[in-house]
């Protein structure tokens, strides 16, 4: 697990910095629809450049946790922060990666236009050109190296391709927090590393911290600095090692689950009751789902 | 009758030169010029919405408002169809924000507000021809004071568009992102409803409710064929439904034929034109695609 360590190493270096208020910070915090928990009691810190995967099964509130940080549900108890201050709808220093989806061939855009509505589309206006703009647009088009297709339809792209580009509509306003959600499901393995690289290698250049769902960790384990693995309610925080194993996994889902590494990679066994079993025997299985 | 005489009386210039300097033609012009004017420019919009049958339906009830309101006087039938358009729009606007309900209720209500239309013009007891004009269109019926009204509307409709554009091409189209990036998803979709209940409420009277559809989508969805660039695409759709609607009007004339046909037939020429030119560019770009794969 020499990729484990790496990680490790980095995240030590960037905790010993003197920092302000954690990028991201919940407090106490309680989501329940009617008499359904999806999470209590849930204290965390995000450092700024932080790398936090965020696991568990369907429904177990992965994705209620990003609407929470955009600031579209509240919540029912505790307090959440980002850089310090309230959660609001709209918070320029709060990029979003949706996961991808199937677009219309005939859709009228480009993709550098989905970038520049990253930038400005929040904005009221028809807004001019600028050369300003321009510039800002190319600069996120070539960091994610899509500036060879921005002018061709989004639609007539490929899921990858497609990806890259929301990779640069999050980040071309500067960030402070990244919120992911599932933006690698539907890609397969070469473009899962591609854009993951791409996240992790911002993170670390501008201090960005990442919170990253997914079903599948392995494509990112190297970046990954911290797991929040959530299941029915409960939860547990930790390095990938601490979170990743038999006994924590087995305690969690209230069942015996084996985790096993090969090669680099981590399966976890036994953690879906009714879903499809030969998927656990699949290489991009981590049973996180 | 042969179809050499049926060309001859649709193809006719007899005449047109004379027509052209008439005040009431000059008039028609304006207003077909600022109903394609809008209707071009939310024509985009409406394609990449997919909100066409809503459209439809908004033109339909907009009968209705018009067939209601002549009822009461026939100076009343603008204002009755802008009513009954924004009216429609927005109930469309509020009931269809759910995906997979929104053809069944647009469905419905359509149908409800056509037959209730019928019934109005039945009881109407003036001269039928009054009556179909609201479904084919009277275009050289165009008063100073609808030009007036169509004018200030237009301004109307194309300022609020300047205002909202940015939020409303994120909503319509990345709604996820857009949503998350704080954009008033819901609020604009009301706007946009509003924006078309306008259109269509103008183009009801003058071209028909049967004709909006050959102003509001078929231009906005040949764009959406040759380019990706949405600004682009409201240009070119302005461009194609001006000259729809202009050029309809001027084939009419000498032959005193309904223009519905030939805006629609212009309309549709340059919409399979688009589909053709944007099947060559499909297969361009299927080979650059493939070319870079890897990327």
């Amino acid at each position: 697990m020499s990729l484990l360590d790496t990680a490790r190493t980095g995240q030590a270096i960037r905790r010993s910095a003197p920092s302000a208020a954690p990028s991201v910070r919940l407090h106490g915090a309680r989501l329940a629809y009617g008499h359904r928990v999806l999470w209590d009691e849930l204290d965390l810190d995000v450092a700024p450049g932080e790398f936090l995967a965020v696991l568990g099964p369907n429904g177990s509130g992965k994705t209620s946790l990003l609407k929470v940080l955009l600031g579209l549900q509240p919540l029912s108890a505790g307090t959440v922060e980002i850089a310090g201050r309230q959660v609001r709808r709209g918070n320029r220093s709060v990029g979003y990666i949706p996961q991808q989806r199937a677009m219309d061939p005939t859709l009228t855009l480009r993709g550098r236009d989905l970038v520049r509505l990253g930038l400005d589309g929040h904005r009221w206006g028809f807004g001019l050109p600028s050369a300003r703009r321009r510039a800002r647009v190319d600069e996120a088009l070539d960091a994610v190296g899509a500036l060879g297709y921005a002018d061709a339809p989004v639609g007539l792209l490929s899921g990858g391709e497609q990806q890259r580009l929301r990779v640069a509509q999050a980040l071309v306003g500067d960030p402070d927090v990244l919120l992911c959600d599932e933006p690698l499901a539907s890609l397969d393995l070469a473009h899962q590393r591609a854009v993951s690289d791409l996240i992790d290698a911002r993170r670390r250049a501008t201090d960005t911290a990442v919170l990253f769902v997914t079903h599948e960790i392995n494509s990112m384990l190297s970046a990954v600095d911290r797991v929040l693995y959530l299941v029915d309610g409960r939860f547990r925080i930790g390095t990938p090692d601490e979170v990743m194993n038999s006994a924590t996994l087995s305690e969690l889902y209230r069942t015996e689950v084996e985790v096993i590494s090969v090669q680099g990679r981590v399966l976890v066994v036994g953690a879906y009751q009714d879903d499809d079993p030969h998927h656990v025997a699949e290489p991009r299985t981590s049973g996180a789902r | 009758m042969s179809f050499g005489e049926i060309i001859d009386r649709l193809f006719s210039f007899a005449g047109t030169g004379d027509l052209l300097s008439l005040d009431f033609v000059q008039q028609s012009l304006i207003a077909g010029a600022l109903l394609a004017l809008i209707a071009g420019a939310l024509g985009p919009l409406v394609v990449a919405r997919q909100v066409s049958f809503a459209v439809h339906g908004t033109s339909e009830l907009t009968f209705t408002g018009a067939a209601a309101a002549l009822l009461v006087s026939s100076s009343l039938v603008s204002i009755g169809a802008l009513v009954g358009a924004v009216a429609a729009a927005l109930v469309f606007g509020l009931l269809g924000l759910r995906e997979r309900e929104r053809d069944s209720v647009i469905g419905a209500v359509l149908a409800f507000g056509l037959g209730l239309g019928g019934l109005f013009l039945w009881l109407y007891p003036g001269r039928s021809s009054n009556q179909l004009s609201l479904l084919f269109g009277q275009i050289v019926a165009v008063s100073r004071n609808d030009l007036w009204l169509l004018g200030g509307c237009a301004a109307a409709v194309l300022a609020v568009l300047a205002l909202v554009w940015r939020p409303l091409l994120f909503a319509s189209m990345d709604a996820d992102v857009a949503r998350a990036r704080g954009v008033p998803v819901r609020a604009l979709s009301m706007v946009f409803a509003g924006l078309i209940g306008v259109a269509t409420g103008l183009a009801v009277p003058t071209v028909g409710a049967l004709l909006v559809l050959a102003l509001l989508i078929t231009p906005g969805a040949a764009a959406a064929r040759v380019t990706a660039n949405p600004v682009t695409a409201l240009l070119l759709a302005t461009l194609f439904a001006e000259v729809a609607v202009i050029g309809g009007i001027v084939l009419s004339l000498a032959p005193g034929a309904p223009i519905s046909g030939y805006v629609t037939a212009i309309s549709f020429l340059i919409y399979l034109g688009c589909r053709a030119i944007g099947a060559a560019r499909l297969r361009g770009t299927g080979r650059r695609a493939l070319s870079t794969a890897s990327a």
